[in-house]
């Protein structure tokens, strides 16, 4: 088990796979990383050297911005908007979506699990 | 480059030129304007601007980090206080 850039443990998978476990890295910039640190993409974490592991633990912190650091800029980023008082952060607020989605259905990722209003009207016979 | 970067932001000339002789002379008043679709430029942070909102002016004192947002995203249009309870709706 490998730790690159604080609590992560990528495991017996395919590096561009494993990289992917790391809040911040998708699978494009884990292909870039590996391209970049001159490791098969192909190639399981295992199997890698230690100079090949220190070379992409360098890439990581060096270029990108991963776990603590990228979710605390996201949530200073959500905090402007709510300071400010933008409709985008009154709409953070709210819990709703801010882009302009409908809210008459749908949209349950940003309002969660259906809230049911009792004694609604039954459909009309 | 975006096409809208190229473009440059929209700031509309009436309300910019009240700004900058604002600017110039030093005073302070706040200045009421329609244009929502105008984007809040560097010169404009610390003044107070009443923003329309299709039924009142609503007060904006513009920061620093109001910069690049749109007047139109300080002033809401719609006020939404909540559904109507039934029991009420009933008696009328």
């Amino acid at each position: 088990m490998a730790r690159i850039s604080g609590v992560d443990i990528p495991d017996n998978k395919r590096g561009e796979i494993s990289l992917t476990y790391i809040f911040g890295i998708g699978k494009s910039s884990a292909q870039k990383i590996l391209t970049e640190a001159g490791v098969d993409v192909n190639k399981k974490v295992q199997e890698w050297t230690d100079e090949e592991s220190i070379l992409i633990r360098k890439i990581i912190s060096e270029t990108f911005k991963t776990e603590g650091v990228l979710k605390s800029e996201i949530q200073l980023n959500i905090k402007r908007l709510l300071d400010i008082g933008c409709y985008r952060g009154l709409r953070h607020r709210k819990g709703l979506p801010l882009r302009g989605q409908r809210t008459k259905n749908n949209s349950r990722t940003r309002k969660g699990k259906r809230k049911t209003v009792a004694n609604k009207k039954k459909a009309t016979r | 480059m975006a096409r809208s970067l190229k473009k440059g932001p929209y700031i509309d000339f009436r309300l910019e030129s009240k700004v900058d002789a604002m600017n110039d002379s030093g005073k302070k008043s706040v200045i009421k304007t329609w244009s929502r679709r105008s984007m809040i430029s560097p010169d404009f942070v610390g003044h107070t601007f009443a923003v329309h909102n299709g039924n009142k002016f609503i007060p904006v004192y513009v920061t620093e980090n109001m910069v690049g947002h749109k007047f139109g995203e300080f002033a809401p249009t719609r006020n939404f206080r909540g559904h109507i309870n039934k029991k009420d709706k009933g008696k009328r």
